[in-house]
């Protein structure tokens, strides 16, 4: 599509609310925190330098890893569910559908909280497996802990989207499939998957960034597994190291943004593969 | 073309319908299709023609105690994928994510047959839909004609035991429909594979079928060649569905039919109050002092090839009869018809 000469001033104009807030609470306070970041005695190093120590640097790997189990677990989950809501219609849907977006408002506190109270030291899970089995199952404070919480978080973010899509399914496309043999797992891989991918992209993303900068949950559950934002905390709060934590916000902030361009493009080129 | 070698015919036994909200859409249905014919299912919307397709390909189950059968084989509990049949659908239903190749490769693909045995039957596929240059396209850029023809590619590649189109050609234009109306129906005849062609269009099933049937209202209103079901109508449903019909009420007595609008020659049976039937082509404008029946122009139509005009005084309404003669008819006027002897029907 080409814009006619005549349009391009009305679409300045237009754009001008968008630029001013960008520039006003994104590029200057971004400027400063690079400006930041490369204030303190290791100068612009700093970057590199909060590469270089190990702690910051696992704590950026752990928050990707858990960031992406997280995003793929929500899109399996929500894909599949999203899609038997949107063919079901059964009593009690549409109460079913409101309470699995119910957390959506809810704080990185609360969730940690909610976390704690299924799988803390006086957690649901722990009293079901010491009657059960006689072992105390208590995982709110490690790497699987986090896992529930963001899990849950992400799930209503994701939902909402895929559901939308499914509904634009074309059943024909799928009966199609099956009348020329293909299994229920063939439809699913070459028919819906492809047909709710921008869906899944689009939600896996939003899902993906959101769980990188989350910090309450961690926060709450306050374990000895430090993801990012909580490391940018310890360091800003705690240790008053100004420059590094500059630093390490400007590392989640291009982590997550690399992460999310390869992920579109790896989708990109599957589409360009299969044309 | 070695593709006509295992065509088999479709038996379907009390096949009702039953939704589950309560929508009966089949009444007990029974059908027999031979192998190699083209059946054509046609009807007013909602009669329940595809949901008889359906239950064919395995898409709906029918209620308890129908059953379907291809040839020997009851595939009543069979679901689709195993019943090999080629499905082709009014939305084309392509896949946008594949090109054309791989849209006609996709139930080869599927049934994981080797990639140069492949490549040729895809070839083969292309120019016999003479689609070869669209090979790489993307669905998007195709017209739909252009789209129709891939579907029925794919639809054919398998080599499936039967075809089943809904409604192909509805979302086409006129000309272009009568075009692809031809190329199928070659293709059927080349092919030789037994075929249930779903329209309302009535064009479209009388150029197409081997025999039509008629539904109406979930229920086989009729069922016969082309020829049967537009010249000898069994019920109303079927005489008026089909084509224009025209209606006389009279008095049949010694040879003689009389109606309001003039005398008849009669060869049915005496009876006190009768109504007949007759196609608008079987009626010739004539000179009244020659004219059996004498009626008054309340419209003409001027279409071309022939005017159609509406005449009323003969019938209880208005009579259809049209005409190649290069004349005016105004409004108002006296016109004499004479009716082709045998093009007089009666329904039971
Ligand atoms: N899934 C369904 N659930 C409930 N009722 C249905 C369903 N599918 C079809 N029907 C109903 O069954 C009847 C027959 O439908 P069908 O689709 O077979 O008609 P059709 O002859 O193909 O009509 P059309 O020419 O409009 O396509 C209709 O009354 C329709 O509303
Ligand atoms: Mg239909």
């Amino acid at each position: 599509m080409s814009l006619d000469r005549k349009e391009v001033p009305l679409l300045a104009v237009m754009l001008i609310p968008v630029f001013v807030v960008f520039a006003t609470f994104f590029l200057l306070p971004m400027a400063r925190l690079v400006l930041v970041a490369g204030s303190g005695e290791n100068g612009m190093s700093e970057y590199l330098t909060v590469i270089r120590t190990p702690r910051h640097f696992e704590s950026l790997i752990a928050t990707v890893l858990l960031s992406a189990v997280t995003t793929l677990a929500a899109l399996v989950i929500s894909g599949i569910s999203g899609v038997f809501l949107e063919r079901n219609r059964f009593r009690g849907r549409e109460a079913l559908i409101s309470m699995l977006t119910f957390p959506l408002a809810f704080p990185g506190v609360v969730i940690g909280f909610l976390v704690i109270m299924l799988a803390g030291r006086q957690g649901l899970a722990k009293e079901i497996s010491t009657a059960l089995t006689g072992t105390r199952l208590v995982f709110a404070y490690s790497m699987a802990g986090l896992f529930v919480g963001y899990l849950y978080f992400s799930i209503p973010r994701v939902i909402l989207t895929l559901m939308a899509a499914a509904e634009k399914l074309d059943p024909a496309l799928e009966e199609a499939a099956r009348s020329l043999g293909a299994s229920r797992w063939q439809v699913i891989r070459d028919v819906i998957v492809p047909a709710l991918k921008p869906a899944l992209i689009a939600s896996g993303a939003i899902c993906f960034a959101t769980a990188m900068g989350a910090f309450g949950t961690a926060f709450t559950l306050a374990t000895n597994i430090d993801v990012l934002p909580m490391t940018i905390y310890t360091e800003f709060t705690l240790n008053a190291n100004i420059a590094t934590a500059a630093a390490l916000s400007i590392m989640l902030g291009i982590v997550t943004w690399i992460a999310l361009y390869i992920a579109r493009s790896l989708a990109g080129s599957t589409v360009a593969a299969a044309a | 073309m070695n593709q006509s070698t295992q065509s088999i015919d479709i038996r379907l036994i009390e096949c009702a319908k039953t939704f589950s909200d309560g929508t009966r859409a089949l009444e007990p249905l029974t059908l027999q299709i031979e192998a190699g014919e083209t059946v054509v299912l046609l009807g007013p919307s909602g009669c329940g023609k595809t949901t008889t397709l359906r239950i064919i390909a395995g898409l709906e189950s029918p209620d308890p105690g129908g059953q379907v059968l291809f040839g020997q084989d009851d595939v009543t509990n069979q679901p689709i994928e195993r019943r090999n049949v080629g499905m082709v659908f009014q939305s084309y239903a392509l896949f946008p994510n594949m090109s054309v190749e791989q849209n006609i490769a996709y139930g080869l693909t599927v049934r994981k047959m080797a990639n140069d045995e492949k490549a040729r039957r895809v070839a083969e596929m292309l120019d016999m839909m003479q689609i070869t240059e669209l090979a790489g396209r993307r669905i998007d850029q195709l017209s739909g004609g252009q789209r129709q023809r891939v579907a029925l590619a794919r639809a054919i590649a398998v080599r499936p035991r039967v075809l089943l189109l809904d409604e192909p050609l509805t979302a086409l234009d006129a000309l272009l429909r009568e075009r692809l109306r031809v190329e199928i129906d070659q293709l059927l005849r080349e092919l030789g594979i037994t075929a249930v062609y779903v329209t309302h269009d009535q064009n479209e099933a009388m150029a197409l079928g081997d025999r039509i049937v008629v539904m109406d209202k979930g229920m086989v209103a009729q069922t016969g060649t082309p020829q049967d079901i537009y010249y000898k109508p069994s019920n109303a449903f079927v005489a008026d569905f089909i084509g224009t019909i025209n209606r006389l009420r009279g008095t049949a007595n010694k040879g003689m039919l009389q109606t309001a609008g003039g005398k008849l020659p009669w060869s049915g049976p005496d009876a006190g109050d009768i109504e007949v039937l007759f196609r608008p082509e079987d009626a010739t404008i004539v000179a009244l002092d020659a004219a059996e029946l004498r009626g008054h122009v309340v419209a003409s139509y001027f279409l071309g090839d022939r005017t159609k005009v509406l005449l009323d005084g003969i019938g209880e309404q208005t009579v259809v009869v049209e005409t190649a003669d290069r004349r005016q008819f105004a409004k108002g006027a006296e016109i004499g018809l004479i009716i082709k002897p045998d093009a007089l029907m009666t329904l039971e």
